[in-house]
Protein backbone atom coordinates (compact mmCIF):
# COMPACT_ATOMS: atom_id res chain seq x y z
CA UNK A 1 0.00 0.00 0.00
CA UNK A 2 2.43 2.60 -1.29
CA UNK A 3 0.05 5.00 -1.41
CA UNK A 4 1.93 7.54 -2.43
CA UNK A 5 3.50 5.52 -5.58
CA UNK A 6 0.05 4.69 -6.43
CA UNK A 7 -0.30 8.38 -6.90
CA UNK A 8 2.79 8.16 -8.85
CA UNK A 9 1.35 5.71 -11.33
CA UNK A 10 -2.09 7.47 -11.85
CA UNK A 11 -0.62 10.68 -12.37
CA UNK A 12 1.83 9.12 -14.85
CA UNK A 13 -0.90 7.43 -16.28
CA UNK A 14 -2.75 11.13 -16.56
CA UNK A 15 0.39 11.94 -18.70
CA UNK A 16 1.92 14.56 -16.70
CA UNK A 17 5.63 14.89 -15.83
CA UNK A 18 6.72 14.18 -12.80
CA UNK A 19 9.62 13.56 -10.06
CA UNK A 20 9.79 11.24 -7.22
CA UNK A 21 11.58 12.80 -4.54
CA UNK A 22 12.76 9.80 -1.85
CA UNK A 23 14.50 10.14 1.18
CA UNK A 24 17.54 7.88 1.73
CA UNK A 25 19.10 9.03 4.55
CA UNK A 26 18.70 10.72 8.33
CA UNK A 27 20.50 11.47 10.53
CA UNK A 28 18.76 12.24 14.45
CA UNK A 29 15.37 13.07 14.85
CA UNK A 30 13.37 12.63 11.33
CA UNK A 31 9.72 13.04 10.73
CA UNK A 32 9.92 10.95 7.80
CA UNK A 33 11.85 7.68 8.20
CA UNK A 34 14.09 6.83 5.12
CA UNK A 35 12.06 5.58 1.95
CA UNK A 36 9.61 7.98 2.87
CA UNK A 37 8.41 9.40 -0.91
CA UNK A 38 6.85 12.87 -2.18
CA UNK A 39 5.93 12.80 -5.99
CA UNK A 40 5.66 16.31 -7.90
CA UNK A 41 4.17 17.15 -10.77
CA UNK A 42 5.44 20.21 -13.11
CA UNK A 43 2.49 22.12 -12.05
CA UNK A 44 3.28 22.39 -8.02
CA UNK A 45 1.26 19.52 -6.72
CA UNK A 46 2.24 17.20 -4.88
CA UNK A 47 1.29 14.11 -2.54
CA UNK A 48 3.41 12.31 0.28
CA UNK A 49 6.59 13.82 2.50
CA UNK A 50 9.87 13.87 3.27
CA UNK A 51 9.83 15.66 6.01
CA UNK A 52 7.20 17.11 8.72
CA UNK A 53 6.69 19.96 6.06
CA UNK A 54 9.95 21.96 6.12
CA UNK A 55 11.81 21.31 3.74
CA UNK A 56 8.60 20.24 1.11
CA UNK A 57 8.40 23.38 -0.62
CA UNK A 58 12.62 23.53 -1.73
CA UNK A 59 12.07 19.85 -2.64
CA UNK A 60 9.19 20.49 -4.96
CA UNK A 61 11.45 23.86 -6.06
CA UNK A 62 14.57 21.66 -7.88
CA UNK A 63 12.22 18.90 -8.72
CA UNK A 64 11.09 21.44 -11.20
CA UNK A 65 14.57 21.19 -12.48
CA UNK A 66 15.00 18.10 -12.49
CA UNK A 67 11.38 16.86 -14.80
CA UNK A 68 13.02 19.06 -17.27
CA UNK A 69 16.65 18.40 -17.43
CA UNK A 70 16.15 14.77 -16.34
CA UNK A 71 19.32 14.71 -14.21
CA UNK A 72 18.35 13.34 -10.71
CA UNK A 73 19.55 15.28 -7.59
CA UNK A 74 20.55 14.43 -4.03
CA UNK A 75 19.75 17.53 -1.81
CA UNK A 76 20.70 17.68 1.75
CA UNK A 77 19.08 19.09 4.53
CA UNK A 78 19.73 20.04 8.12
CA UNK A 79 19.77 22.92 10.52
CA UNK A 80 23.54 23.27 9.83
CA UNK A 81 22.13 24.28 6.14
CA UNK A 82 23.15 28.09 5.40
CA UNK A 83 19.33 28.28 4.41
CA UNK A 84 17.91 27.00 7.71
CA UNK A 85 15.92 29.51 8.46
CA UNK A 86 14.21 29.36 4.87
CA UNK A 87 14.29 25.28 4.32
CA UNK A 88 16.13 24.09 7.25
CA UNK A 89 14.73 21.05 9.29
CA UNK A 90 13.16 22.36 13.16
CA UNK A 91 13.32 19.27 14.62
CA UNK A 92 17.28 19.27 14.64
CA UNK A 93 17.33 16.30 12.30
CA UNK A 94 19.50 16.09 8.90
CA UNK A 95 18.18 14.48 5.59
CA UNK A 96 19.34 13.37 2.28
CA UNK A 97 16.80 13.39 -0.44
CA UNK A 98 17.43 11.80 -3.64
CA UNK A 99 14.83 13.78 -6.80
CA UNK A 100 14.86 11.83 -9.91
CA UNK A 101 12.13 12.16 -12.96
CA UNK A 102 9.68 9.32 -13.03
CA UNK A 103 8.43 7.61 -16.82
CA UNK B 1 12.69 5.79 -11.62
CA UNK B 2 11.45 4.26 -14.99
CA UNK B 3 7.52 4.05 -15.66
CA UNK B 4 8.33 -0.30 -15.81
CA UNK B 5 9.90 -0.34 -12.55
CA UNK B 6 7.31 1.68 -10.66
CA UNK B 7 4.54 -0.58 -12.48
CA UNK B 8 7.13 -3.58 -10.89
CA UNK B 9 6.77 -2.11 -7.74
CA UNK B 10 3.36 -2.02 -7.11
CA UNK B 11 2.60 -4.96 -8.97
CA UNK B 12 4.63 -6.89 -6.68
CA UNK B 13 3.06 -5.29 -3.57
CA UNK B 14 -0.36 -6.15 -4.90
CA UNK B 15 1.07 -9.99 -5.18
CA UNK B 16 2.16 -9.86 -1.66
CA UNK B 17 5.74 -10.45 -3.08
CA UNK B 18 9.26 -8.75 -1.33
CA UNK B 19 11.48 -6.59 -3.46
CA UNK B 20 14.45 -5.08 -3.00
CA UNK B 21 14.60 -1.84 -5.67
CA UNK B 22 18.86 -0.77 -6.01
CA UNK B 23 19.38 2.69 -7.25
CA UNK B 24 22.79 4.13 -8.01
CA UNK B 25 22.62 7.61 -6.42
CA UNK B 26 25.23 8.96 -8.55
CA UNK B 27 23.19 7.88 -11.82
CA UNK B 28 23.05 4.54 -13.83
CA UNK B 29 20.69 1.96 -14.10
CA UNK B 30 18.66 0.77 -11.29
CA UNK B 31 17.21 -2.72 -10.90
CA UNK B 32 14.83 -4.84 -9.15
CA UNK B 33 16.00 -7.96 -7.10
CA UNK B 34 13.19 -10.18 -5.88
CA UNK B 35 13.18 -11.92 -3.01
CA UNK B 36 12.69 -15.45 -3.99
CA UNK B 37 14.84 -14.86 -6.80
CA UNK B 38 18.09 -13.31 -4.94
CA UNK B 39 21.32 -14.90 -6.18
CA UNK B 40 23.64 -15.59 -3.20
CA UNK B 41 26.35 -14.02 -5.85
CA UNK B 42 24.67 -11.04 -5.99
CA UNK B 43 27.60 -8.34 -5.39
CA UNK B 44 25.19 -6.94 -2.95
CA UNK B 45 23.27 -10.17 -1.75
CA UNK B 46 24.51 -9.42 1.98
CA UNK B 47 23.25 -5.77 2.77
CA UNK B 48 19.76 -7.45 0.33
CA UNK B 49 19.23 -10.06 2.36
CA UNK B 50 19.32 -7.97 5.50
CA UNK B 51 17.10 -5.44 4.10
CA UNK B 52 14.25 -8.50 3.50
CA UNK B 53 15.07 -9.04 6.67
CA UNK B 54 14.46 -5.81 8.06
CA UNK B 55 12.29 -4.34 6.04
CA UNK B 56 14.57 -1.05 6.36
CA UNK B 57 16.28 0.79 3.42
CA UNK B 58 19.71 2.09 3.45
CA UNK B 59 22.80 3.45 1.20
CA UNK B 60 25.44 1.17 0.94
CA UNK B 61 28.93 2.38 -0.09
CA UNK B 62 30.36 0.72 -2.93
CA UNK B 63 32.99 1.12 -5.65
CA UNK B 64 30.60 3.05 -8.29
CA UNK B 65 29.35 5.45 -5.56
CA UNK B 66 26.46 5.63 -3.37
CA UNK B 67 24.29 2.70 -3.87
CA UNK B 68 20.60 2.79 -2.33
CA UNK B 69 18.89 -0.42 -1.42
CA UNK B 70 14.78 0.08 -0.95
CA UNK B 71 12.96 -2.81 0.48
CA UNK B 72 9.29 -2.94 -0.58
CA UNK B 73 7.70 -5.58 2.12
CA UNK B 74 4.14 -7.07 1.46
CA UNK B 75 1.82 -4.54 3.18
CA UNK B 76 1.83 -6.20 7.21
CA UNK B 77 -1.57 -7.90 7.19
CA UNK B 78 -4.26 -7.74 10.40
CA UNK B 79 -6.22 -10.62 10.56
CA UNK B 80 -9.46 -9.74 12.91
CA UNK B 81 -11.23 -12.58 14.49
CA UNK B 82 -14.73 -11.24 15.38
CA UNK B 83 -16.64 -8.99 12.98
CA UNK B 84 -17.52 -6.47 16.16
CA UNK B 85 -18.30 -2.75 16.46
CA UNK B 86 -14.02 -2.49 17.69
CA UNK B 87 -13.48 -4.69 14.76
CA UNK B 88 -15.13 -1.67 12.48
CA UNK B 89 -13.01 0.67 14.29
CA UNK B 90 -9.86 -1.58 13.76
CA UNK B 91 -10.82 -2.07 9.81
CA UNK B 92 -10.74 1.88 9.53
CA UNK B 93 -7.20 2.75 11.90
CA UNK B 94 -5.52 -0.22 10.26
CA UNK B 95 -6.04 1.55 6.70
CA UNK B 96 -5.06 4.97 7.96
CA UNK B 97 -1.76 3.53 8.92
CA UNK B 98 -1.27 1.62 5.70
CA UNK B 99 -1.76 -2.61 7.71
CA UNK B 100 -4.70 -4.66 5.36
CA UNK B 101 -7.26 -5.84 7.62
CA UNK B 102 -8.90 -9.30 6.49
CA UNK B 103 -12.38 -10.00 9.39
CA UNK B 104 -12.80 -13.57 9.88
CA UNK B 105 -16.32 -14.77 11.92
CA UNK B 106 -18.47 -17.47 11.14
CA UNK B 107 -21.34 -15.42 12.46
CA UNK B 108 -23.43 -14.71 9.03
CA UNK B 109 -25.32 -12.02 11.22
CA UNK B 110 -21.89 -10.20 12.34
CA UNK B 111 -19.86 -10.41 9.34
CA UNK B 112 -22.08 -9.03 6.95
CA UNK B 113 -21.26 -6.49 4.01
CA UNK B 114 -23.26 -3.87 5.43
CA UNK B 115 -21.08 -4.00 8.19
CA UNK B 116 -17.67 -3.70 6.90
CA UNK B 117 -17.62 -1.95 3.32
CA UNK B 118 -14.85 -2.02 0.92
CA UNK B 119 -12.63 -4.84 3.07
CA UNK B 120 -12.19 -8.50 3.23
CA UNK B 121 -15.12 -10.40 5.25
CA UNK B 122 -14.47 -14.19 5.44
CA UNK B 123 -17.37 -15.62 6.86
CA UNK B 124 -15.72 -19.11 7.98
CA UNK B 125 -14.11 -20.61 11.25
CA UNK B 126 -11.04 -18.62 11.77
CA UNK B 127 -9.14 -22.55 11.43
CA UNK B 128 -10.13 -22.82 7.93
CA UNK B 129 -9.82 -19.04 7.23
CA UNK B 130 -6.34 -18.32 8.42
CA UNK B 131 -5.31 -21.58 6.77
CA UNK B 132 -6.67 -20.45 3.29
CA UNK B 133 -4.98 -16.94 3.75
CA UNK B 134 -2.01 -18.34 4.97
CA UNK B 135 -0.04 -16.90 7.87
CA UNK B 136 2.79 -15.00 7.36
CA UNK B 137 5.34 -12.70 10.12
CA UNK B 138 3.70 -9.87 7.92
CA UNK B 139 0.64 -10.44 9.74
CA UNK B 140 -0.96 -10.21 13.17
CA UNK B 141 -3.61 -11.77 14.56
CA UNK B 142 -6.58 -10.24 16.81
CA UNK B 143 -9.10 -11.77 18.65
CA UNK B 144 -12.26 -9.83 19.32
CA UNK B 145 -15.23 -12.49 18.86
CA UNK B 146 -14.91 -13.18 22.91
CA UNK B 147 -17.13 -16.26 22.02
CA UNK B 148 -13.73 -19.20 23.32
CA UNK B 149 -15.04 -21.11 20.33
CA UNK B 150 -14.14 -18.77 17.86
CA UNK B 151 -10.98 -16.98 19.50
CA UNK B 152 -9.50 -20.02 20.81
CA UNK B 153 -9.03 -21.91 17.28
CA UNK B 154 -7.37 -18.48 15.92
CA UNK B 155 -5.21 -18.44 18.51
CA UNK B 156 -3.64 -21.94 17.71
CA UNK B 157 -3.68 -21.22 14.22
CA UNK B 158 -1.91 -18.10 15.41
CA UNK B 159 0.32 -20.01 17.69
CA UNK B 160 1.58 -22.34 15.02
CA UNK B 161 2.43 -19.90 12.59
CA UNK B 162 5.02 -17.19 12.79
CA UNK B 163 3.00 -13.99 12.87
CA UNK B 164 4.26 -11.41 14.76
CA UNK B 165 1.74 -10.10 16.76
CA UNK B 166 -0.93 -11.97 18.36
CA UNK B 167 -3.91 -10.42 20.80
CA UNK B 168 -6.98 -11.36 22.27
CA UNK B 169 -9.77 -9.14 24.22
CA UNK B 170 -10.88 -10.19 27.63
CA UNK B 171 -9.83 -9.48 31.31
CA UNK B 172 -7.00 -11.33 32.94
CA UNK B 173 -9.12 -13.46 34.60
CA UNK B 174 -10.60 -14.80 31.21
CA UNK B 175 -7.13 -14.52 29.70
CA UNK B 176 -5.62 -17.28 32.46
CA UNK B 177 -8.86 -19.47 31.30
CA UNK B 178 -8.23 -19.16 27.59
CA UNK B 179 -4.82 -20.09 28.08
CA UNK B 180 -5.79 -22.95 30.40
CA UNK B 181 -8.18 -24.24 27.53
CA UNK B 182 -5.35 -24.21 24.80
CA UNK B 183 -3.19 -25.89 26.92
CA UNK B 184 -5.78 -28.54 27.18
CA UNK B 185 -6.16 -28.49 23.64
CA UNK B 186 -2.41 -29.76 23.42
CA UNK B 187 -0.86 -26.28 22.12
CA UNK B 188 2.55 -25.87 23.73
CA UNK B 189 2.56 -23.13 26.99
CA UNK B 190 6.10 -21.82 25.67
CA UNK B 191 4.00 -20.02 23.06
CA UNK B 192 1.67 -18.29 25.27
CA UNK B 193 3.95 -15.71 26.32
CA UNK B 194 3.19 -14.24 22.54
CA UNK B 195 -0.20 -13.90 23.07
CA UNK B 196 -1.11 -9.98 24.32
CA UNK B 197 -4.02 -10.60 26.89
CA UNK B 198 -5.18 -8.54 27.79
CA UNK B 199 -4.69 -6.68 24.23
CA UNK B 200 -3.64 -3.07 23.69
CA UNK B 201 -1.38 -0.95 24.98
CA UNK B 202 -2.65 0.14 28.85
CA UNK B 203 -3.90 3.82 27.62
CA UNK B 204 -7.05 3.08 29.96
CA UNK B 205 -9.72 2.79 26.55
CA UNK B 206 -13.04 2.74 27.82
CA UNK B 207 -14.95 2.58 24.59
CA UNK B 208 -14.40 0.11 21.44
CA UNK B 209 -13.26 3.14 19.50
CA UNK B 210 -10.51 3.73 22.46
CA UNK B 211 -9.66 -0.44 22.49
CA UNK B 212 -9.44 0.26 18.76
CA UNK B 213 -6.68 2.47 19.17
CA UNK B 214 -4.95 0.83 21.95
CA UNK B 215 -4.77 -2.62 20.20
CA UNK B 216 -3.58 -0.97 16.50
CA UNK B 217 -0.96 0.94 18.57
CA UNK B 218 0.18 -2.04 20.12
CA UNK B 219 0.44 -4.15 16.78
CA UNK B 220 2.63 -1.00 15.38
CA UNK B 221 5.19 -1.31 18.43
CA UNK B 222 5.40 -4.91 18.06
CA UNK B 223 5.60 -4.15 13.89
CA UNK B 224 8.40 -1.98 14.27
CA UNK B 225 10.17 -3.61 17.34
CA UNK B 226 10.60 -6.49 14.69
CA UNK B 227 12.44 -4.34 12.47
CA UNK B 228 14.44 -2.41 15.31
CA UNK B 229 16.56 -5.61 16.20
Amino acid sequence: MSTTLETASAWIDEGRNIALATVVETWGSAPVPVGGHLVIDGQGDFAGSVSGGCVEAEVIARAEDVISSGRPELLEFGVANETAWGVGLACGGRIRVFVERLG
Amino acid sequence: MRKETLRDVLEAQQLRRALVLITPLGGGDEQIVHEEALDKNHVHAAPIKECFRTGRSEIIETGEGEIFLQAFLPAPRVMIIGATHIGQVLVRLAREIEIEPIIVDPRTAFATEERFRDVDVIAEWPGDALKKIGLDRRCAVVCLAHVPDIDDEALGAALESDCFYIGALGSSRSHAKRLERLQEKGHAETGFGRIHGPVGLDIGSVSPAEIALSIIAEIVQDLRSVAAE
